[in-house]
Parts: C-alpha cells; structure tokens; sequence
C-alpha cells in the first residue's frame, strides 16, 4: 500500500516536473521563433508606397517596388480594353474566382478603374518577373496572342488583366496586391480601399 | 510487417535495439548517467559545473540568434546593436540573456574553479581534468575579450585598444604583433571584423570540443567529491562504489533544483537590472566609439579587473604584462605546487585553510580594485594583495612538502 | 559536524549565491555626486513622457537626433495618435515608421559648434537621467566663453543654454580661496562651487520649469530603454513561474533522494 503510494507519487512529480519544464521550453521559444518575424525597420520599409500616375499615359506601363518586390501600373488604352472584352483565349480563371486579388478589384478587368491595372509582377509558377508583350499576334507568340505577359523562365500566358492561360505551368492568376486612390491621380499601394480614410 | 500486435513498449524497445546495434546510445547513456557514479556527499559547490554548462547552451543559442541582425562593421556595428534592442522582435530579451550570461559564465567558472581549490579536485589522477578546465578558462577569456569589442561603443573600442596594446610589450615582436591582431594601423572595422569570426566561430568550437574532452576525461577519473576520497577504493560485490550514487537519477534532480535557482537569479538580472549597476553592460558602452575621446576612466569588464589590477601595480610595461600572465599560467601548474596528498580542506591543516582565504580574499580585491583608478592608496594595496596572489603559490609549494592535517576517513561521511 | 563547516542550509546557499550576483550593484559609485539633483522621472508617468516628448522636439531636435527611435514606436508606448504625431511631433519626417533623425549636416554642425551634436537616444544610458537633469539645470552666464554660457557638469560645453528663456538667467557663486594673505578666485570649478542665483527670472516659475526638465528627461529614460516597463511586467511571471518550477522540482529531488542513506 504504502509502496503504492510512494511509486504514485514519484510517478506524479515526474510528470509534474516534466510538464512544468515542457511549458518552460515552450515559452523560451517562442521569443526566439518570434525574432524572426519582419522587424519594425522591414515592416517600416515594406509601408505603403505612394505613386503619382498623372504622367502615365494611355497603353503605358510603370513599376514601383513594394516590400522589396515590383508592382506593374499599366494604364490600358481604350483599345486595349477593348482586345480584354473581346478575348476568346481559353483562361483558368476567367472570372477570377480565386482570392488573387482583393474584392473590389474581382471583375472583369481585376481592378478599381477599368483602365488602370496594379499587379504584382512575380509569377505565380515559380517567382519570376514576366516580360511586357502588349503587342498583338507576334511570331513567337502566335496569332491568338491578344497582348499580355508572357513568363520567360517557364512559358506562362498571362492576358492584359493578368489572367493566366490554360496549359502553362502558372496555376493562378497575377496576384493584385490592395491599393486604393488618393485623388484621381495618387495611388496608395499597400493599402486597401476599405480603411480609406 | 508480422501481423502480431505489437505493443508500444516493445516497439520503443525494438528501436532502440535498433540503433544501438549501429550507434552505442544505451551504452553512452549508461556510461554517463545511468550508471555513472558519483559521491553521494556532494555540496552546494559541486553545482557550478552543470550551471557552466547550462550557461554556454544559453550563450551558444542566443549568440546565435544574436548573429542573424548583428553587423560586424565599424559603421553600422552599434546601430545593429540598437537596432536588436528596439526593432527586432524579442530582440531585447536575446540581447541581454547573451551580456548576463557573459558574466554569470565568469561567476560560475570562479566558483566551480574555487570548489577543485577547496577540495584538491585538481589532484592526482585528475591533473589533466583540471588543465583542460584551465584551458576552457583561457579560451572563455578570449570569448570574453572578443565579444566585448562587437557593440563599437566606447568601452569596447578602448578596452581592446588597451589590451590589445599590452602585446605591444613583448620585445622585439611586440610592436609588429600589434599590428597584426589588429590588421590595421588603429583598431578598425578590420579588427572588428576578425574578432567577430574569432567571436562566432572559432572560439565557440574551440569550447565546445574542450567541454567535451572535460566531461570525458571526468568521467574516466570520475568525480572527486567534498571528503576528497576515491569512492573507486570501496566497491560492494556488484562492482559498484558503496558510496556512489548513479548520476541519473540522483544527480539530474539535484542539478535541475540547482539549474532552476540559478535561473531565477539569472532572470532576475535580465528582467530588473540587465546593466547590474554598470557591470554586466558598463554605461560608457551606451556612447558609440569614438577615436578621438578616450572615456575618462577605463576598466575592463569585472570579470577581467583582477589581472588588470595586477598589470598595473607594476610600474614597467613589459613587467606588468609578465606578471598579468603570470598569474593565469601559474594557474596551470597547480597541481604540481600543491604537494599534498590530502585532497580536501576539511582534512587539511590551517596552514592551507588561512592561506586559500587569503588568497581568495587577494584575488577579490584586486578584482575591486581593477575597477578603481590607479591612484595613491589603490596602486599600494595592488601591489600588496599581487604579492599576496603569487606568495600563495610559493607558500603552498614549500608548506605541502611537510602539512599536517587530520586523519582522512576510510569511507564519505554523508548525513542525509 | 566538524568536517561538514562547508554544508549549510539550503536557504543560506541561495543568500550566498544572490549576493554574490547582487554585491557588484551595490557597490557601484557614481561619481560627481555632490553636484547631481535627483531627477525623480517615473517612466509609467505617460502623461509627463507626452510632454517630455513635446519638449525635446521642442527644444531639443533642432541639433540632436534620437535616431533609434521610430516615431510609431513613440506613438505606441505614449498612446498617442498618428494624427498628434504628425501634427505635434513630426516635422522633417513624412510617415510615423521613419526615425527620429534630422536634417541639420553633420559638417554645418561642426561648424556652427564645433562638434557634431551627439545623438540622444541613449544619452540617460550612458549618463544617468541625474546627471541629464542637473546638467540641463546647471548653465550659468559667463561671458568668458564663446556661447556666454557655461556649465557646471561639463565646463566648456560647446552647447548653449537652450532653455534660458523658460529657465532664465543664472549665475554661479563660486568660493575664494585665501593662502598666504591672497585671496584667489575660482570660476568653472565644481569644488569650489557654492550655489546658483537667478539674476534674471524665466517664463516658468522655478517649479514649473523643474517639472519641464524632468518630463524631458523622463522623455529621454524611456528613450533609452523602452522595454523596460514591459520587461519589468514579464520578469515577475517568468520568475514566479520558476518558483512553481522549483517546488516540483524540489519535491522530485527530495523523493529521489529518500533512500539515500
């Protein structure tokens, strides 16, 4: 009886101690895993960007770096809009059902004016930049080719809204990263439309 | 796969059959803990071991962690050392577990070095477990020394630019040596530089392997315990030490009592005074340095102070270096100066009881005085306690060859 | 129980060990001490933080920078607002993630002072916000100097008296010596030092403008080291948590331990 207890208690302060420290080591971790968050200067460095876009004109394209990676502002020419409406190339995700982009930018132009396009200009294959191929039918793109980005790295087919094709290895659409407008003519990328002040 | 149920008992065991047919981990654990056996009479100073331990697991992991936002330029050094402190996650906390454990290291070592001078650890058969420890010593100081010039403050700037000026002293070569350490004509971002690999890498591993090569070499002697006698000499039909005790479990829940003291101690520090009144983080190192300001009073970390009071109780450069190192090589030879064959103070004549207090007490006030100017009164008590610190060694030598203790028992007086 | 002068009792094993951790910050010294006015900032006082950062932009920021601190960090910890940062703290600066930097050149500054005006973020660091406090209270006229200034913690300071038109004017009143029938005067001596009159009274009552030098430099104990209120809160849970750690601990040792005998 007495043996009993004695092993029960042994056997209770083991798991006692044994918890008491697992918890401890949890709680030491967890300053360390934590250090390796961004840091006040990368959160600072990765802010919102301000962008003045007055001097961007109609079928113009400009790249501004937010959070160290390139953000594409392609003004679409009425024309260009016009090619997007009309494209009969067979996409993944015509309707964009997938979160590439945030809700006020899901329609059929992926943005909040329908001439102006803010994307994010990293593959969604493998992280590459894709090149600017706005011109229609060129040769080695072939005559379907409508104007886009196309990815150098691995082929992916990207049209001007930043739809990806079918049969390209890029499985989503170009990501459009939140912005909203201050004024006609300033962007804030980094910041969503919602919180607008 | 057999289709008989197995147990998850037997499965542990199979693995562990496993890997001991390929990796001898039973055996290691045997050898070390399990079946490793120690005096059962250990005392409060048989702690500090395990507790340098536990520190340079503290130090290696937060040095770590240290290394992934530290600069190691002159330009942006002590920015990246702010920058740690403020805009790092958590950095703070790293920052200072790394500085206190600097100098709870320090703490633990002079104690657990104090205990093999209490008890004649140092002794036969274990001469070479104390010349490792004593290596480990060396080694930890250039750890030290190193690490202290990375914040670029102005302590660290001029600390080294005064010890690394010592070298200066040794004829002939001296002034090319200088040159060498530092890579430049002034300390500069190249010496920052190479302490800083020295600092991460070099010294680390050297530690490391020497902690090891202590532990191994403990075990092959085992431990000597408070009554200094060989637990080996009593050994019961089985093989085992009447008066030892398996490692694990004894001495794991002993230690982890000890570890968890220590910890509040060493959390206290972090969470409540990380600076410790300026002499774990001096407040002159708060200044970026500066080539052209010399702060007004310059001493090295306490844990450096009592050597530094030696070097400057001699009025010669060359004399004062010799003396400095002198007083760590000495060290070194301990276990050939202290001739008895009585290993513990509790069996030894007073003739060694007044004369380790002395010593210790020498070793103390010269570590105080280390951090006080060099002027009048202090200079005459450096000089006094110095003499003290070497006639110790020279008082041990020729008292031990006829010291006169108390009759040393057969077996370990233990008292529950 | 001879041979066991080594043993002692728990309790007094952890004294000992505590007070050889503790003994360095006791018999720390600080020097100067006869001239340091006690500061008596209490950085849980948010309300004097806010005014102290008002006052060193204020005051301070034309020359010095605090160039480690973030102006978000400021807002956090002083519970402020991103629109009282901008409007009242903010001046080079466009978002509330920058630094506290300025724009005065180094090399304008090292002309117009002769020295480039050290950076404040750590100056209660490395002085003591003591030393701060009675060095910003200890400039006195003296028109033997470039800036007609002087200071007592730091003769020949290249600094002007910055705050003389809330402070107003002070003069030292230094001892003179007699040796040998000749009576010698002393100036700029702290040992010979003997009290300050106000010979021209300031915007601020004596009180009031003590109040102001302390918010700033309780503006600047924070500066120095912000994580110190948070740290001190989780120090008493990690440390009470390691009690609770030790008396299971303990329990297991002294269970592992009953048959030893």
């Amino acid at each position: 009886m007495s043996e009993d207890s004695g092993l029960s208690r042994r056997r209770f302060l083991n798991i006692a101690t044994s918890v008491t420290g697992a918890v401890g080591a949890v709680a030491v971790a967890v300053p360390f895993i934590s250090s390796w968050q961004p840091s006040a200067r990368a959160r600072a460095l990765g802010a919102p960007v301000e962008v003045d876009i007055s001097k961007l004109e109609d079928g113009a394209m400009m790249r501004v770096i937010w959070r160290g990676t390139p953000v594409s502002i392609l003004k679409r020419s009425p024309e260009m809009l016009n090619r997007l409406e009309n494209e009969q190339a067979d996409l993944q995700d015509r309707d964009s059902k997938q979160e590439q982009q945030p809700a006020y930018a899901q329609n059929e132009y992926r943005s909040i004016k329908p001439e102006l396009l803010v994307l994010i200009s990293n593959c969604t294959h493998l992280g590459c930049v894709p090149t600017n191929r706005f011109e229609v039918a060129p040769a080695d793109l072939g005559p379907d080719w409508v104007g886009g980005f196309f990815c150098p790295c691995h082929g992916s087919k990207f049209d001007l809204a930043g739809r990806v094709f079918s049969g390209v290895p890029a499985p989503l659409n170009l990501l459009v990263p939140p912005y909203r407008y201050v004024g006609d003519n300033v962007l804030i990328i980094g910041e969503d439309t919602e919180v607008a002040a | 796969m057999s289709s008989v149920e197995v147990t998850g008992e037997s499965q542990g065991t199979r693995l562990l059959a496993w890997i001991d047919a390929r990796f001898p981990l039973s055996k290691m654990m045997r050898e070390h803990a399990t079946e490793y056996y120690a005096g059962k009479n250990f005392n409060f100073w048989y702690v500090f071991g395990v507790l340098a331990f536990v520190v340079l697991i503290i130090q290696l992991w937060t040095g770590i962690f240290l290394t992934m936002n530290y600069k190691p330029a002159a330009l942006d050094a002590f920015a990246s050392v702010e920058y740690i402190m403020r805009d790092v996650e958590w950095g703070w906390l790293i920052r200072y577990m790394h500085s206190t454990g600097a100098s709870a290291f320090f703490i633990v070592v002079y104690l657990h070095m104090f205990r093999a001078m209490l008890y004649g650890s140092y002794k036969n058969p274990r001469e070479l477990l104390w010349l490792i420890g004593m290596l480990i010593y060396v080694a930890l100081m250039a750890e030290g020394f190193l690490g202290y010039l990375l914040p670029w403050g102005q302590m660290s700037y001029w600390g080294a630019q005064v010890i690394i000026s010592l070298f200066g002293a040794i004829p002939v070569v001296g002034d090319p040596l200088v040159e060498w350490i530092r890579g430049d004509y002034n300390i500069s971002d190249i010496t920052l530089n190479r302490f800083f690999a020295l600092h991460v890498i070099a010294v680390p591993l050297a530690l490391v392997m020497l902690v090891v090569m202590h532990i191994l070499a403990l075990h092959e002697t085992g431990s000597n315990n408070p009554d200094g006698i060989e637990i080996k000499a009593n050994k019961g039909p089985d093989g085992i030490p009447l008066d030892g005790i398996a490692f694990h479990p004894f001495y794991t829940a002993k230690d982890l009592v000890a570890i968890i003291i220590f910890l509040i101690l060493f959390s206290a520090v972090i969470f409540f005074a990380p600076e410790m009144g300026g002499y774990f983080l001096e407040h002159a190192n708060f200044e970026p340095a500066n080539v052209l300001k010399t702060p007004e009073h310059i001493a090295p970390v306490w844990y450096f102070t009592p050597f530094y009071a030696i070097l400057r109780a001699i009025p010669d450069k060359l004399g004062g270096v010799v003396l400095m190192g002198g007083a760590i090589i000495v060290l070194f030879f301990l276990p050939w100066i202290d001739r008895s064959k009585v290993k513990s103070i509790r069996y030894r004549g007073w003739g060694y009881k007044g004369a380790l207090a002395v010593f210790s007490l020498s070793f103390l006030v010269l570590g105080v005085l280390g951090t006080l100017p060099a002027e009048g009164v202090y200079t005459t008590l450096a000089r006094i306690f110095t003499f003290l610190y070497f006639g110790f060694f020279v008082y041990l030598y020729i008292y031990t060859g006829s010291e006169k203790g108390k009759p040393v028992p057969e077996r370990l007086t233990y008292h529950g | 129980m001879m041979n066991n002068k080594f043993i002692k009792p728990v309790a007094l094993k952890i004294v000992a060990f505590a007070i050889i951790l503790i003994a360095p910050l006791y018999a720390s010294a600080s020097g100067g001490g006869a001239l340091l006015q006690h500061a008596g900032n209490d950085v849980a006082d948010v309300a004097s933080l806010q005014r102290g950062a008002r006052n060193f932009v204020n005051y301070c920021m034309g020359c010095h920078s605090a160039k480690y601190i973030r102006f978000s960090k400021l807002r956090d910890d002083l519970q402020l607002s991103d629109d009282q940062v901008q409007e009242n703290l903010m001046f080079g600066a466009k978002t509330s993630d920058e630094l506290m930097e300025i724009s005065m050149a180094p090399a304008d500054a090292e002309r117009w002072f002769g020295q480039t005006p050290p950076d404040l973020t750590l100056i209660a660091r490395s002085r003591g916000t003591d030393w701060v406090y009675s060095f910003l209270k200890s400039f006195y006229l003296d028109d033997r100097t470039a800036t007609g200034t002087n200071n007592l913690l730091l003769p020949g300071a290249s600094m002007p008296n910055v705050l003389w038109a809330l402070q107003g004017q002070q003069e030292a009143v230094f001892h003179t010596t007699e040796k040998d029938g000749v009576v010698t005067e002393h100036f700029a001596e702290a040992s010979y030092f003997e009290a300050f009159e106000l010979v021209e009274p300031g915007a601020m009552s004596p009180e009031a403008f003590d109040q102001f030098v302390r918010d700033l430099v309780n503006f600047l104990d924070w500066a120095g080291t912000p994580e110190q209120l948070e740290r001190q809160r989780l120090g008493i849970w990690v440390i009470l948590f390691l009690f609770v750690f030790l008396i299971f601990a303990y329990l297991l040792k002294v269970d592992v331990w009953k048959d030893v005998k």
